[in-house]
């Protein structure tokens, strides 16, 4: 059974002559639980199919249905609460708050929820422990490598365990080593029940996915289901 | 970890950024707390300098009066029931409400002098209030010491052919001349001047005046206020103030005032402006963070009330600042513009009037910002990424 669903999505940007057609009528159901890399060329419409499939980008036509409900139906509000509650969002070169520390970058999601501040820190801890982070929690991100970056963008987008994680390019600015490190990262999460979303250029990096979509020009060209790649997460 | 540790630290580890901030708002506050201050400092001065600057308010003995004329033609006056004022009223004055607003009482008696076919008019006067009412009279010789010195006027010492050190007999008494008035152009250039109690026994007037000139220092009081006050002290006597004085002095303050308003108001404006296209560039500075806040579930009132808490903070500490920078600059003015020393005038009010209005052009200015930042699409601070 589907757990996130596109129906006949569309998106169009811009109007009249300048309008160009990013996503042309996309049908895609992903599995509570699974896996799955988007790839394609620069400009094939998978980033823009992801930022509408975690509610980030209205559709110009067409639904998105996570567990069953319409969420571009939802009010603005609603749709953050639901973001802020069903997913996880690790977005290209990182993206931390320069001016927060490590504990306090993987607390921003848990900043608006009404835990306890004892529990936010905690919650923050056991997610940095998780990534082996735990002992940099003070430091701010310009004191930490690129690899150790991206765990923590990883530990923040998964400080509240969302059962959704979408992931754009998240090696994209790694290494191969780090790389391996995030993507055995993503696979361990995924194997403890986390559905994952991940656009990568990267074939390596796409086979950890249970399932390939490649997207060409707004529309999937190709869905293939992967033998995966075992997790290294000894 | 909650909205404002973002804000706090936001300001906390950006602080090349808090100071720019700061200081764009900073500047507008200490020049309208400055403009304000020295306007106010310098109204209160001139003020109190117009104040001593002649009588303002009158008194003079109640009675029933009839004015006789016929065509056109006066036939002069006859006053009726006349009532006198007495030495005793004169300190009831001092007891009236506004007490503190009074700066110079003048009682005086008049007679007249008449020698060799010359009439002149004698005016008993208490010398330190009279001279300090009529800053402008000139005294060639020396100010009255002794009970039997006299000043006179010029003209009326030209008629006497007395100067200073002559001796004049008036009423059988022998006073000598102690100085002469240089021409004031007034009534004054007539009269012979003497002190009080002298008069008042030697026009046989013992324990009463004729009239009493005052010097109100009504800047911040309405002189008719004061006048209704003698009036309720003294009810024997018609006190009267001196409107076209009192009204020249108000307009003139009044004037003052208007002008720096309105320049407060065109340095408040520039400052608003100043403060709005600073913290819009802020904002637009964090398109990034904001698309981060936005994705990862907070709501548009999160987002606008970390904006408007930074802003908040910042408006506080430009508040404060800009109070303390002002005074500095409005006391450097004064030492600058005036040879004499000014009496600063603190108000309590602009401290607390520099932060509120800090505070309240801070939040207006960055409401539009924040509100645009909290309504972006996070898909397009993701665009930015």
């Amino acid at each position: 059974m589907s757990y996130i669903e596109a129906r006949n999505v569309i998106k169009e940007f811009g109007d009249g002559e300048a309008k160009v057609t990013a996503v042309r009528g996309i049908d895609l159901s992903i599995e509570q639980s699974g896996f799955i890399s988007l790839m394609g060329e620069s400009g094939a419409g998978k980033s823009t199919l992801l930022s509408m499939l975690g509610g980030l980008l209205s559709p110009s036509g067409g639904q998105i249905v996570v567990g069953d409900i319409d969420i571009y139906s939802l009010k603005r509000d609603k749709l953050a609460d639901f973001r802020r509650e069903f997913m996880g969002f690790i977005f290209q070169s990182f993206q931390l708050v320069p001016y927060l520390n490590v504990l306090e970058n993987v607390q921003l999601p848990l900043a608006v929820t009404h835990h306890s501040e004892s529990d936010k820190k905690s919650l923050a801890f056991s997610a940095l422990e998780r990534i082996g982070l735990k002992d940099k929690a003070m430091r701010l991100p310009n004191q930490l490598s690129g690899g150790e970056q991206e765990r923590v963008a990883i530990a923040r987008a998964v400080v509240n365990e969302p059962p959704i994680l979408f992931a754009d390019e998240p090696t994209g600015n790694l290494d191969s080593r780090n790389s391996a490190d995030v993507m055995n990262l993503l696979k361990r999460l995924n194997s403890e029940g986390q559905t994952i979303v991940m656009v990568t250029h990267s074939r390596k990096n796409a086979e950890f996915a249970d399932r390939i979509v490649e997207v060409a020009d707004g529309v999937i060209r190709l869905a293939e289901t992967m033998n995966p790649v075992k997790c290294a997460c000894a | 970890m909650k909205l404002h540790d973002i804000a706090v630290n936001n300001l906390r580890r950006r602080k090349a950024k808090v100071f720019f901030l700061v200081t764009g708002l900073l500047v507008g506050v200490a020049a309208v707390v400055a403009l304000i201050t020295t306007t106010s400092t310098l109204e209160e001065d001139i003020g109190h300098k117009m104040d001593e600057f002649g009588a303002n308010i009158l008194i003079t003995p109640k009675s029933e009066g009839l004015s006789l004329t016929y065509g056109g033609l006066s036939l002069g006056g006859l006053s009726f029931d006349l009532k006198e004022i007495s030495q005793e009223d004169i300190a009831k004055i001092k007891t009236i409400h506004n007490a503190a607003n009074i700066r110079i009482v003048s009682p005086k008696v008049f007679g007249v002098f008449e020698r060799e076919g010359y009439k002149a008019l004698v005016v008993g006067v208490d010398f330190p209030s009279e001279l300090s009412l009529k800053k402008w009279w000139k005294i060639n010789g020396n100010a009255p010491e002794y009970e039997d010195d006299l000043l006179l006027g010029s003209e009326a010492a030209e008629h006497l052919r007395a100067k200073p050190g002559s001796v004049v007999d008036i009423k059988g008494e022998t006073f000598k001349v102690s100085g002469v008035l240089e021409t004031t152009g007034s009534q004054d250039d007539n009269l012979l001047f003497m002190y009080l109690p002298v008069s008042q026994k030697i026009f046989g007037k013992e324990g009463k005046v004729g009239m009493v000139e005052i010097a109100a220092l009504c800047k911040n009081c309405p002189i008719t206020e004061i006048v209704e006050q003698i009036s309720e002290k003294i009810p024997t006597a018609k006190v009267t103030a001196v409107q076209q004085v009192v009204a020249g002095r108000m307009d003139t303050l009044h004037s003052f005032r208007k002008f720096s308003l309105g320049i407060s108001g065109l340095v408040l404006l520039v400052g608003s402006m100043v403060v709005f296209v600073t913290m819009t560039a802020s904002v637009n500075e964090r398109t990034r963070e904001i698309g981060i806040f936005s994705a990862i579930g907070f709501r548009k009132s999160h987002i606008m009330k970390i904006i408007l808490l930074e802003a908040f903070v910042v408006s506080l500490l430009a508040g404060v600042a800009g109070y303390v920078v002002g005074i500095g600059v409005t006391r450097a003015l004064l030492s600058f513009m005036s040879d004499h020393t000014i009496h600063f005038y603190w108000d309590p009010i602009i401290p607390v009037g520099s932060v509120f209005l800090a505070v309240v052009i801070g939040l207006l200015a960055s409401l539009y910002p924040a509100m645009t930042a909290a309504r972006m699409d996070p898909s397009e601070a993701l665009r930015t990424l």
